[in-house]
């Protein structure tokens, strides 16, 4: 039955309509945008598509398969599963500059008349610029993951069905908002932020998540102990497990910090004509 | 200055969204408190005695619920003790409270193995095996692991299994859980506490 390995793998383990409908949307959306790109004869780059379908494959993945089943069972597999979530699920989404390609999927009338006012109203604007703000931006991402980390909000999360969609959706689009604001293409003078506050941004979040990675990965007590509860997907001592995860938290998390960091770093030589030293505005 | 003033204010919302949390306070109960985390008893399998058991069938009183097995070498054994010296400190209320076993090993425990380990422990202990899809869908709805290891030379296994005991109330609700290192004192108390709710 070697065959039907993969598709049982890619079965869901927990199956949740919205991961599934959202997915579709989006999938659909973007392929129709490309598909509209290549007739206007603007074609979607390669590497853009790659990217983006890239992120939302491994983000569905960490969803829906049975590798969510390892992620309520494991710690260090829902480590991983965040990883995914908040950092490169996102970043690879938001590089493809999804939104350009997905409008030329809507049609013009719901765009222009619906989506784009919708948009522009105070009542998105307000708190979008709020959650966005470059001092508020950080304190968010960085957070939403000491929240969830909680030995007791973990615990709950863990349990119920509820709090654990709540946990990840919220990771994932505090993700996307999060990255989007630091990979945005557009210069400062376009509507971007300015890319030295993005740089401190990027590096801002490094140390919280180094500290808290390594605080967990180097605990001699099991923090989470409702893998104990529950059972682990295979038997693996608990302090490896936990170990284990907070490295994913500690390493690869700030790895992530390290590559936006040399994109922006790319746009921002792009961007200026003078270079990085004549550009010490705030956006 | 704004930005100072701003980043306190963040500060401060962070935190108090960190201390009110979402997890359920304990609220003076000995074991763990899981009050509306989980979705209330429901089930489709087989009793000990062969007769098909749902879970609304045990509505009216608390119920345990513990996963394993009858070959299992230590945890449930232990464990079985411990809730039944538990349900000896009751006293006559003991009567009200039913203990589900269910078997994580359907294949050995056959009925007959699992009618004559259920009735060592005493008269309120409910055996329950079924189905591996059954099986599943409950141990999916409380989020407990099995995992079957490999067979020894002599074809003899053990079973890798969660070591949580859950206690539901009368409406079967979801509302403790009991882990190895709570002891029969501390699971009486919760339950008679149980028992006082009407």
């Amino acid at each position: 039955m070697p065959i039907l390995e993969p598709i049982r793998f890619l079965s869901p383990y927990d199956f949740y309509p919205t991961v599934l409908a959202v997915t579709l949307l989006v999938g659909i959306l973007f392929g129709r945008g490309q598909g509209a790109a290549r007739r206007a004869g603007e074609p979607v780059g390669w590497w853009r598509g790659l990217s983006f379908w890239l992120g939302l494959g491994l983000t569905y993945t960490v969803l829906q398969t049975q590798l969510d089943y390892l992620a309520q069972h494991m710690f260090w597999v829902h480590r991983g599963q965040h990883l995914v979530l908040h950092h490169l699920g996102p970043i690879l989404m938001v590089l493809a500059l999804p939104h350009t390609v997905m409008a030329r999927a809507v049609p013009g009338r719901l765009l222009d008349g619906w989506l784009r006012p919708l948009w522009h109203h105070p009542a998105v604007q307000i708190p979008y610029r709020l959650i966005q703000h470059p001092v508020v931006a950080p304190l968010l991402f960085v957070g939403i993951i000491y929240f969830w980390l909680i030995p007791s909000v973990h615990f709950a999360a863990m349990l119920s069905v509820p709090y654990y969609n709540a946990m990840n959706w919220s990771v994932l689009v505090e993700g996307l908002l999060f990255w989007w604001l630091i990979l945005d293409p557009r210069s400062p003078t376009n509507g971007g932020l300015g890319f030295g506050v993005r740089m401190i941004m990027v590096w801002g979040v490094m140390p919280p998540q180094i500290l808290l990675g390594a605080y967990i990965g180097l605990s001699k007590e099991v923090l989470f102990e409702v893998y104990d509860i529950c059972g682990r997907a295979w038997p693996l001592p608990p302090l490896v497990d936990q170990q284990l995860g907070g490295l994913l938290t500690w390493i690869p998390a700030s790895m992530m910090s390290v590559i936006a960091a040399l994109i922006v770093l790319r746009m921002w030589l792009r961007h200026s004509d003078t270079g990085p030293a004549a550009q010490t505005g705030t956006g | 200055m704004r930005t100072v003033h701003a980043l306190r204010g963040a500060v401060a919302a962070l935190a108090a969204f960190l201390i009110v949390g979402c997890a359920p306070e304990q609220d003076g109960w000995r074991l763990t408190n899981i009050t509306g985390l989980m979705p209330e008893l429901t089930f489709t399998l087989t009793d000990h005695t062969g007769e098909a058991a749902t879970g609304e069938d045990f509505r009216g009183g608390p119920v345990l619920m513990y996963f394993g097995y009858t070959h299992c070498p230590d945890v449930c054994p232990t464990t079985l003790a411990t809730v039944r010296s538990a349900l000896g400190q009751l006293n006559n209320e003991a009567s009200q409270v039913t203990v589900l076993f269910v078997t994580v090993d359907p294949e050995r425990d056959t009925r007959g193995a699992l009618s004559r380990y259920v009735n060592a422990f005493g008269p309120q202990f409910v055996g329950l095996r079924g189905k591996p899809s059954q099986l599943k869908d409950l141990t999916r709805r409380y989020r407990v692991v099995y995992n079957r290891d490999k067979p020894d030379a002599d074809g003899d296994y053990l079973v890798a299994h969660s070591s949580a005991l859950f206690v539901f109330d009368r409406e079967g609700r979801p509302r403790l859980v009991a882990r190895p290192d709570d002891d029969a004192e501390a699971i009486a108390s919760d339950l008679s506490r149980l028992l006082a709710d009407t």
